[in-house]
């Protein structure tokens, strides 16, 4: 009878043979380092905290989304998932999952590359830390990434960086919402264009085309939507092993400090496991990265794993929601589908203010009718009149803005708070600056102007006060040249061990405005040549 | 307005519940009031009033209040979305007949009679007696929020989730149905063609 660490399934969950790379976490980044790795022949193992999620049950867990009562369906929080905040409140666990996949479960699926200037804001603006790479660099593992996820999109948005190839799937046409922005933006001289999507447009890689369930976002029952379970099991196929229900309790390291020895990884029932492999690679998203290093500390490194700079935890970035809402005296068809098929790029390389944003145009303004009539107080006809004014005729505007890393915003760990294996929870102290609260004023002014060309009427608008973080946590392993500012390199290996990577949206120096899933592939893709040619 | 057959099997999709051609077409036997006491074997129904009718005779009623007034087909409706949707998942249906049993034996009590047999009007004011209205739906919590759950928010995602309930609104796919990628392009629905097919295949 295997050992399954208490989780009742039979699965083996005691260690590995040593391997050639061990990978912590199975979202993007590490699904895709495990997959590139293993199909060069290397022993991969895969360490995943959370559970496997089987395929056959989404469509329950679609409606444990839609119906009250039911629970998260990705079964996040919990002592498992604690954490506390300093400053502004910081939802962490509202998108992300534990599991095989990893936040890609829950995630929309926007998938556009930064712009050039994105990587250079120190040089050019004299603001944030410019990146080790350009766009050049990181163009061919771009169009690599879009490949993987299978994005759909079209070459229609000139504001876009330079391109090569085509994206791998059309684009999924504007919506008849779009078609009534068009005409106000129109006359404003603002520019829409399409939407990349990692959801399929038309079959690909094995998965199915989208089906307008509506609920990308937090479940999408079909497949369409890419989710990092893809390149687990592609992983699978060319021999790698997934250890399920296995959070890392801690990175090991030798007598000298220069390189990890073992993963210790604890199971349900409470026991420690160790991992031992050639090559280490924490991938485990952008909280948890920087949590795992600093749970590492040793003699060698009493202020974290890798972290002699001081940088690991440091920088912590979001991107600022912004947007605005109102009703039209006409139907407006919200709410069929889950993703958004336009947005405007025109302001994102503005230099007043520099920081980046980008403006959504929503599919999915005002309430759902089911979700409203599972919510309401009544029933009947009488539910049915409800449903009747509350749906129909919303229109709203969604953005992005770009915070700059700012070294007070922080993620530590808090000893006063555990978690169910006894370790202190991560502790996120997170605060907005008045240049990012003019950033976002910014989006508003377009916003507004749009909707009031449409002669909405605008009911709400999220600015500096209402805003909240897009769940893209960035910025806690920065990379850097020098090891004195930065916890890994260009190519995501850490300064400080010469075995230990660290992949994920953890590493981005500053953030821009644009959704990070796409340059994490691409970083990860780019990383994984790195840790090939070194084994 | 029409519920039909396909609205049930979409109701059944968004439900999750796989949808099986045999059980369709009739191969399962509706639970019945009086199973759950003392004819199933090993049935853990101790606490559980009896039903005193069909546990489908209890959801049509049900459906009847909390549908519109002008739907028709509601019986067929319900009883392929329940048949289908119990189906495969034994603790749901069991958390089903037990709330249903339970607002029986409320109405027996306070009306003198099984639920079903009710007139509408007082069929509503039990629900409402019960502050079922304002209830959380809890499948662990009290009478009241278990009926919410099991039976009221059953029928309502049943509904509401389908092409037939959200075209009612002005929306042929709603959040929880898989009716493809057109519906979000097209215009309103009133600028549309009448589709002789009832317009199932566009939602």
């Amino acid at each position: 009878m295997a050992d399954d660490g208490g989780v009742g399934d039979g699965l083996d969950r005691t260690p590995a043979a040593p391997a050639d790379v061990c990978v912590v976490g199975s979202g993007p980044a590490g699904a895709l380092v495990a997959h590139r790795l293993a199909a060069r022949g290397a022993d991969v193992v895969i360490l995943e905290a959370g559970p496997r999620f089987e395929f056959s049950q989404r469509r329950e867990q679609q409606e444990r989304h839609i119906r009250p009562g039911m629970g998260d369906p990705w079964e996040m929080g919990g002592q498992r998932d604690e954490y506390s905040t300093g400053g502004r409140h910081y939802p962490l666990n509202a998108a992300r999952v534990k599991g095989v996949g990893g936040s890609t479960l829950h995630w929309q699926g926007m998938v556009m590359r930064l712009h050039e200037r994105d990587f250079e804001m120190a040089t050019r603006y004299d603001v944030g830390e410019d990146w080790p790479l350009t766009y050049d660099d990181l163009r061919p593992y771009y169009a690599a990434a879009e490949r993987e996820l299978g994005v759909a999109g079209a070459i229609d948005n000139p504001y876009a960086p330079p391109r090569d190839d085509p994206f791998p799937l059309s684009a999924f046409p504007p919506s008849y919402s779009d078609s009534l922005f068009a005409e106000a933006c129109e006359r404003l001289g603002i520019d829409m264009h399409s939407v990349p999507n990692a959801r399929n447009s038309e079959p690909y890689d094995g998965r199915a085309s989208c089906q307008g369930y509506g609920t990308c976002r937090p479940v999408c029952p079909s497949g369409a939507k890419y989710t990092a379970e893809s390149h687990v099991e592609k992983a699978e196929s060319a021999g790698a092993r997934v250890i399920d229900h296995a959070p890392v309790q801690r990175l090991e390291h030798d007598d000298e400090g220069d390189a990890v020895d073992a993963a210790v990884y604890a199971t349900p029932d409470g026991t420690e496991h160790r991992q031992s492999a050639q090559r280490f690679v924490v991938a485990c998203g952008g909280v948890e990265n920087a949590r795992l290093l600093l749970l590492s500390e040793s003699e060698e490194y009493p202020d974290g794993l890798a972290n002699s700079s001081g940088a690991v935890g440091r920088f912590f970035m979001d991107h600022l929601f912004a947007g605005a809402g109102g009703r039209l005296d006409e139907r407006t068809r919200q709410n069929h589908v889950g993703f958004i098929t336009s947005e405007c790029h025109q302001f994102y390389d503005d230099e007043d203010p520099v920081e980046g944003l980008k403006l959504e145009f929503l599919n999915y303004a005002g309430p759902s009718p089911v979700i409203e009539a599972l919510h309401a107080e009544t029933w009947g006809d009488e539910l049915l009149d409800q449903l009747r004014g509350s749906y129909g005729t919303h229109i709203a505007m969604g953005g992005l803005v770009e915070q700059l890393p700012d070294a007070d915003n922080r993620v530590t760990l808090d000893p006063s708070r555990t978690d169910d294996h006894g370790n202190p929870v991560p502790h996120i102290e997170w605060s907005l600056s008045d240049r990012t609260e003019r950033a976002i004023r910014r989006a508003n002014e377009i916003q507004h102007a749009i909707l009031e060309e449409l002669d909405a009427s605008i009911e709400w608008t999220v600015g500096p006060d209402a805003t909240g973080p897009a769940y893209h946590q960035m910025g806690t392993t920065r990379m850097g040249a020098d090891p004195g500012r930065s916890v890994v390199d260009a190519d995501c290996r850490t300064h400080d061990l010469s075995n230990l990577w660290v992949v994920g949206s953890s590493v981005f120096p500053t953030g821009g405005a644009m959704n990070p899933t796409l340059t994490i592939a691409a970083l990860s893709l780019r990383a994984s040549e790195s840790l090939a040619d070194s084994l | 307005m029409e519920l039909t057959r396909r609205d049930a099997l979409a109701a059944l999709a968004a439900a999750g519940a796989t949808v099986g051609g045999g059980a369709l077409a009739g191969r399962f036997d509706p639970p019945r009031a009086d199973a759950g006491g003392s004819g199933a074997a090993g049935s853990p129904s101790t606490a559980t009033p009896t039903l005193s009718t069909d546990l489908l005779d209890l959801l049509d009623a049900l459906a009847e209040v909390l549908y519109p007034s002008d739907v028709d087909g509601r019986r067929g409706f319900v009883e392929e979305y329940v048949l289908g949707r119990t189906e495969g998942r034994p603790e749901y249906r069991a958390g089903v007949r037990e709330a249903a049993a339970q607002l029986d034996a409320v109405a027996r009590d306070w009306e003198g009679n099984a639920y079903a047999d009710l007139a509408a009007e007082d069929r509503d004011r039990t629900l409402r007696r019960l502050g079922v209205e304002t209830a959380d739906p809890d499948p662990e919590g009290p009478i009241t929020d278990r009926i919410r759950f099991y039976l009221v928010e059953d029928l309502l995602f049943a509904f509401y989730a389908s092409p037939a309930g959200g075209r009612l609104v002005g929306i042929e796919n709603p959040i929880g149905h898989p009716g493809g990628i057109e519906s979000y392009q097209r215009g309103p629905m009133e600028r549309d063609p009448d589709d002789p097919t009832g317009g199932d295949s566009d939602g």
